[in-house]
């Protein structure tokens, strides 16, 4: 029986054969991230058992959350975190250049085949790649450290076809709001989602960065993509050791197909309060809005950065909005730089943030207030999640979000 | 794994995430104390009156989604948790919890089957319920054999300790 690619990687990180969904294994782990908020759960237990980490250059560890901290119990965090990068020799060490789960593919650090965890459920972005990747809780995590290695249960694959071509101002994370209105926030969950499809064969690695960052928002163990030239020449650039192809088998079974014809896909809203909650944008034009978030760990890439700016370009943001714009690493800050984009926002009246996850997780600056509405580029907008309970967060592309930032209201960033 | 006999306390409907357990913005400190108190603020603010005196949950799809903290399993036991029994659990916060030591169990058609004040046995170990004051008896899934092992441990750490004690022995 054939394998997906999900069951391929694990069965060769586990020494076997072959494997099928819902058989356990024990996979050796090629890449282990820990961040400074939930890291700091792993560091005491690692130093109580005297854990020695099984291979430290497999080991990533990022201050991104709470960069820089806010409070004095933040502070602690990001203090535990360096002491431990400093104490345990953790060469790739990145303090305050952004969030890991941009730093991790633009490094190289990841690559096709390969088994990533890390302490953050958004550790599946790295699909995009062909990795198997996904998030692990900080306990497990000190097990990884020691061992090297961790079970998993086999997941079924859903395989996710899409087709044609996207239109103008439709990005990725459009196609990933119509997979979880498809799939909605459960649909998924303990399986893996593989994105095939012309339409993915064309989209660039910043794009199936956001499609894989996603994928746990469908309660799936991990999204992947095939390596083929985009992930390749991607990789070219940012390592330059050996690299093998991994490809599903032709005779692969799949748990189930979903098609999605990308030509006909119009730009898409999650609205309050689950990611799951997906309607084109049409349907809620005209909604007021208080804050406009472009970046985090899925919309802060480069080509989120450009579908924005030729938005904002020689428009201005209202006084009554704070359009807040956090570039996900140093490097695409130094790009924006480059590219002249920094004073188009500035221009424009959006702040610049330093990389880092900002209020995405609710940690830090940039929190609702009750009643305030937000569009946000990110993932989830829980209730509660980014600040008051009472204030309502929808999620959507880079270029939605710009709209929504020079006009103070949701409209489709196609009549702009 | 011996059963497990409690009252249900508090019942909630799909999708409670665990930024609901434990919602960073009152996550100032993480010591379980701290975690208890704060546990489903946004949701139910008496959550943790509700479930003071020790007692099961019962919930319904998507149990868990969401983040990978640990706060979260923390949190739900430090308020007084002591087994969670919902339709269908998330798969990260499956694992966590186990790993620290607080059962959880899915078993499809719980919320029509038990409410709050009701009296429940559970077996991790079959994946079985039984509604002590209905009489029903429900079929979930099993837990993982090497999961109840590490729940009889007292939790991954405990567990991991016994192992690296065992391969320093050698
Ligand atoms: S940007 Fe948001 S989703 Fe991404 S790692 Fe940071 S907090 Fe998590």
């Amino acid at each position: 029986m054939g394998m997906t690619l999900t069951e391929k990687i694990l069965a060769k990180a586990a020494g076997r054969s072959s494997v099928k969904p819902g058989d356990i294994v024990e996979a050796s782990i090629d890449l282990a991230m820990l961040h400074d908020a939930l890291g700091s759960l792993t560091f005491p237990i690692v130093r109580d058992l005297g854990i020695r980490i099984w291979d430290s250059d497999k080991v990533v560890v990022a201050i991104d959350h709470a960069a820089p901290p806010s409070s004095l119990g933040h502070a602690e965090w990001v203090a535990d975190t360096i002491r431990f990068a400093r104490e345990y020799k953790i060469r790739h060490f990145y303090n305050m250049q952004g969030v890991a789960h941009q730093i991790i593919p633009e490094e190289g650090l990841v690559r096709p085949g390969m088994v990533a965890v890390g302490t953050d459920s958004h550790t599946c972005t790295y699909g995009a790649l062909g990795a198997f990747a996904t998030g692990i809780g900080s306990t497990e995590m000190a097990w990884v450290l020691a061992k090297g290695s961790l079970w998993f249960r086999v997941p079924a694959t859903i395989k996710v076809v899409v087709d044609g071509s996207l239109p103008a101002r439709v990005m990725a994370k459009d196609v990933m709001l119509k997979v979880l209105s498809v799939l909605g926030v459960n649909g998924a969950t303990y399986k893996a989602l593989e994105f095939t499809g012309e339409a993915i064969r064309r989209m660039s690695m910043d794009g199936r960065l956001a499609l894989c960052n996603m994928a746990v928002e469908t309660g799936a163990k991990n999204g992947i993509v095939e390596p083929d030239e985009v992930t390749w020449s991607y990789l070219k650039e940012r390592y330059c050791g050996p690299m093998e192809p991994v490809s599903p088998d032709e005779d692969a079974v799949y748990d189930r197909v979903i098609r999605i014809d990308a030509s006909g896909l119009s730009p898409m809203l999650a609205c309050p309060h689950s990611p799951g909650n997906v309607v084109p944008v049409n349907e809620v034009a005209g909604t007021k809005v208080d804050q406009v978030v472009i970046g985090t760990c899925t919309g802060g890439r480069m080509e989120d950065f450009r579908a924005a700016a030729e938005i904002i370009r020689g428009r201005k943001v209202p006084p009554f909005v704070r359009c807040l714009v956090i570039p996900a690493s140093a490097k695409i800050y130094r790009q924006l730089l480059e590219e002249n984009l920094i004073k188009v926002f500035l221009d424009a009246g959006c702040v610049m943030c330093n990389p880092q996850c900002g209020p995405c997780a609710g940690l830090h600056y940039g929190l609702l207030a009750p009643g305030e509405v937000c569009v946000g580029t990110h993932n989830r907008n829980f209730m509660g999640r980014m600040g008051s309970p009472l204030a309502q967060v929808y999620l959507a592309s880079a270029a939605t979000a710009a709209a929504a930032a020079v006009t103070g209201k949701i409209v489709d960033p196609r009549d702009m | 794994m011996k059963m497990l006999r409690g009252k249900v306390l508090a019942k909630f409907g799909n999708d409670i995430s665990t930024d609901d357990m434990a919602s960073s913005k009152y996550v100032t400190s993480a010591t379980p104390e701290a975690l208890g108190k704060i546990c489903m603020r946004d949701v139910d603010p008496d959550f943790p009156k509700k479930m003071a005196e020790g007692g099961f949950i019962v919930a319904g799809t998507n149990f868990g989604c969401g983040s990978s903290r640990e706060w979260a399993p923390v949190a739900l036991k430090a308020a007084g948790t002591k087994a969670v029994i919902a339709e269908e659990i998330a798969r990260i916060f499956y694992r966590n919890a186990l790993n620290l030591g607080l059962p959880v169990i899915e078993i499809p058609g719980i919320t029509k089957n038990a409410n709050v004040g009701d009296e429940l046995e559970i077996d991790l170990e079959s994946g079985s319920v039984k509604n002590l004051t209905t009489g029903v008896a429900l079929k979930g899934i099993p837990t993982p054999e090497f999961l109840t092992k590490i729940m009889e441990a007292g939790g991954l750490v405990e567990f991991l300790k016994i192992d690296l004690a065992k391969s320093r022995g050698k």
